[in-house]
């Protein structure tokens, strides 16, 4: 029986690993010509397992009504909302990649099955409640994320992207095993309650030196600086429905298995991990902000950005308080919907021969000659900048509002001056959209699906989206009360 | 007589062989993946020692997934190295610079 009811609630893992074998054994028979048909079912199977989470979030499922496998699993409201985030951000790749592709002539039918199996890595993740899950999960998503990067094999860039990525995500996992392997050995098991509860007496120098070594992985993980350095050269590199990928799903997931962590796992020892996650979001911030200031390449513009971002989410979690954790869920929900703008809009920035155009100067005069495009961008740009009236002001301010509850004063001062700063490279952006001689060089028309997506996001992020803020914000506290359930 | 510590220390000398590999090696993209192989040894070096010490086996079905995991990341990491050599013609890790800044 135990068995059952286990296998009941990982149903989410479990229709994701059977429809992508039944879908693997399909890429093997049709080949390539398959792989709208694959992209199409796996689009389908994501809305499914989404349809199969989505209850648990609405209705703030916690406790031990949501452990599979003797705690190893946890389907609680929490994971539900990262969950969900993930899925929108797998199906927009898998609704963005066959058009990018199919100009390359380089649609093969594996693309949609490894974001197919990065999903269902990145559900383990944020759904683990035990060491061995996390890793697992953590490393079936990496491991297509690798594949992913070097997926247009008859690009340089793509090939060194992928081998960047390879050689330093393998050292993150490194470090984050030897942290697990030290935390293991000196907490004497591997659950995060079981972790929790022999850590909440007085702290082992072993124990510290696990517990900083399992966050420095992570932080490689969320591109958070001072470990950060393999993000703009991936995120230039990789084909750019492959970024869009990285930008939304695998950043949503691995913030969401930080939180996990941090706050279940070593939660009754907040001190020992608070004062790295506020240097890192520091950090991340100031050099995000500076870092964007020089570049020509877009696609290295929004890596930096999203380092920005991934420092201000930070802010959030130095607070450990639920009222933070809820906080940085709506900022997560808000950047990755500001994410799947920007890359779609990005995607459809082409030349007359369909080649992308990502160099910045190249987008001079954009409003004259494609209104709605450059808006849509535009759009973006105010509000991953954090300017009101756009939404993306608005997880800005929950994240600070945290903060300063949390008597985190400082670092809310901090974040709101360097935020202003970061302002300045998103200003110059729209600036050459709007008030620099027409290049005229984006000429690619826009299709239905890609329409669709930008419109929706943008509309979003649009000051509309302040609508859907107590919606968000329930969601995003059913998730985190989830979270401090064991506390 | 040996102790704990005595495997702790040798899995942090062979963890940290293993980072500066990765970073003071300016040759060869093979050499980086010895080099991460050697860190997931230290970590199951790691992880079998606590095992025995604390008289708990999932220290050790833990080193089995890892080495499974390993095993799994040196194929496509192989598998990625000769997609960039075909493209490149070259492996030394200072030619990896096609982007920078």
């Amino acid at each position: 029986m135990e068995l059952v009811r286990s296998l009941l609630i990982v149903a989410p893992e479990e229709v994701l690993s059977i429809s992508g074998l039944l879908l693997l054994l399909v890429a093997a028979w049709g080949g390539d010509k398959a792989a709208r048909t694959i992209s199409i079912l796996s689009v389908a199977a994501l809305t499914v397992c989404a349809i199969l989470v989505a209850p648990a979030l609405c209705g703030g499922a916690m406790g031990p009504d949501t452990e599979a496998f003797g705690g190893q699993y946890k389907a609680d409201a929490f994971s539900a909302f990262a969950k969900l985030l993930v899925y929108a951000g797998a199906g927009v790749t898998l609704i963005v990649a066959p058009a990018f592709f199919d100009r390359v002539r380089a649609m093969r039918a594996e693309f949609p099955l490894l974001v197919l199996f990065a999903a269902l890595g990145m559900g383990m993740m944020v759904s683990a409640g035990d060491l061995l899950t996390l890793y697992i999960g953590l490393e079936l998503n990496s491991l297509a994320s690798y594949v992913l990067a070097a997926f247009l094999r008859t690009d340089d860039r793509s090939a060194e992207s992928g081998l960047k990525y390879f050689v330093l995500g393998s050292l993150a996992s490194g470090i984050l095993l030897f942290g697990m392997s030290l935390t293991y050995g000196f907490t004497g098991t591997t659950s995060f309650e079981g972790i929790r509860l022999a850590l909440s007496g007085s702290l082992s120098t072993g124990a510290t030196f696990g517990i900083v070594f399992v966050l420095a992985g992570l932080a490689f993980k969320i591109s958070a600086a001072p470990f950060h350095m393999w993000t703009p050269d991936v995120y230039e590199g990789a084909p750019t429905p492959v970024t869009t990928f990285f930008a939304t799903a695998p950043k949503a997931a691995a913030l969401a298995l930080l939180m996990r962590v941090s706050l279940e796992a070593f939660g009754s020892q907040p001190g020992a991990w608070q004062q790295i996650v506020i240097f890192a979001s520091l950090l991340s911030i100031v050099i995000g902000a500076l870092g964007a200031i020089g570049q020509a390449n877009i696609k290295r513009l929004m890596a930096y950005s999203s380092i920005n971002n991934v420092g201000f989410m930070l802010i959030g979690l130095a607070a450990a308080t639920p009222k933070g954790a809820s906080a940085m869920l709506v900022y997560l929900a808000i950047y990755v919907a500001m994410s799947i703008a920007g890359f779609v809009a990005i995607l459809l920035l082409r030349d007359e021969n369909g080649d992308a155009v990502e160099a910045i100067s190249d987008l001079a005069g954009l409003s004259k000659t494609r209104p709605m495009l450059a808006l849509a961008l535009a759009a973006v740009m105010f509000s991953l900048a954090g300017i009101p009236p756009l939404f993306g002001f608005w997880g800005k301010f929950v994240v600070f509002q945290a903060a300063v509850q949390a008597n985190l004063v400082a670092l809310a001062a901090i974040g709101i001056a360097a935020s202003v700063i970061g302002a300045f490279y998103y200003l110059k952006v729209v600036k050459v959209m709007y008030f620099d001689e027409a290049a005229d060089r984006v000429k690619g028309e826009i299709d239905l699906a890609h329409g669709v997506l930008l419109a929706a996001s943008a509309l979003f992020i649009s000051p509309l989206g302040y609508l859907l803020t107590k919606w968000i914000g329930t969601l995003a506290d059913n998730a985190a009360t989830a979270l401090f359930h064991v506390a | 007589m040996i102790g704990i510590e005595h495997y702790v220390v040798v899995s942090s000398i062979m963890f940290v062989l293993g980072v500066l590999g990765i970073f003071l090696n300016r040759k060869n993209v093979i050499i980086i993946l010895m080099a991460i192989e050697l860190i997931l040894l230290s970590v199951n070096l790691n992880l079998v020692a606590f095992s025995a010490f604390l008289h708990d086996l999932v220290g050790q079905v833990f080193a089995m997934f890892v080495l499974t995991v390993a095993a799994g990341e040196a194929a496509i990491g192989l598998a990625i190295l000769v997609i960039y050599f075909r493209g490149r013609g070259t492996i030394a890790v200072d030619d990896v610079n096609r982007m920078k800044g």
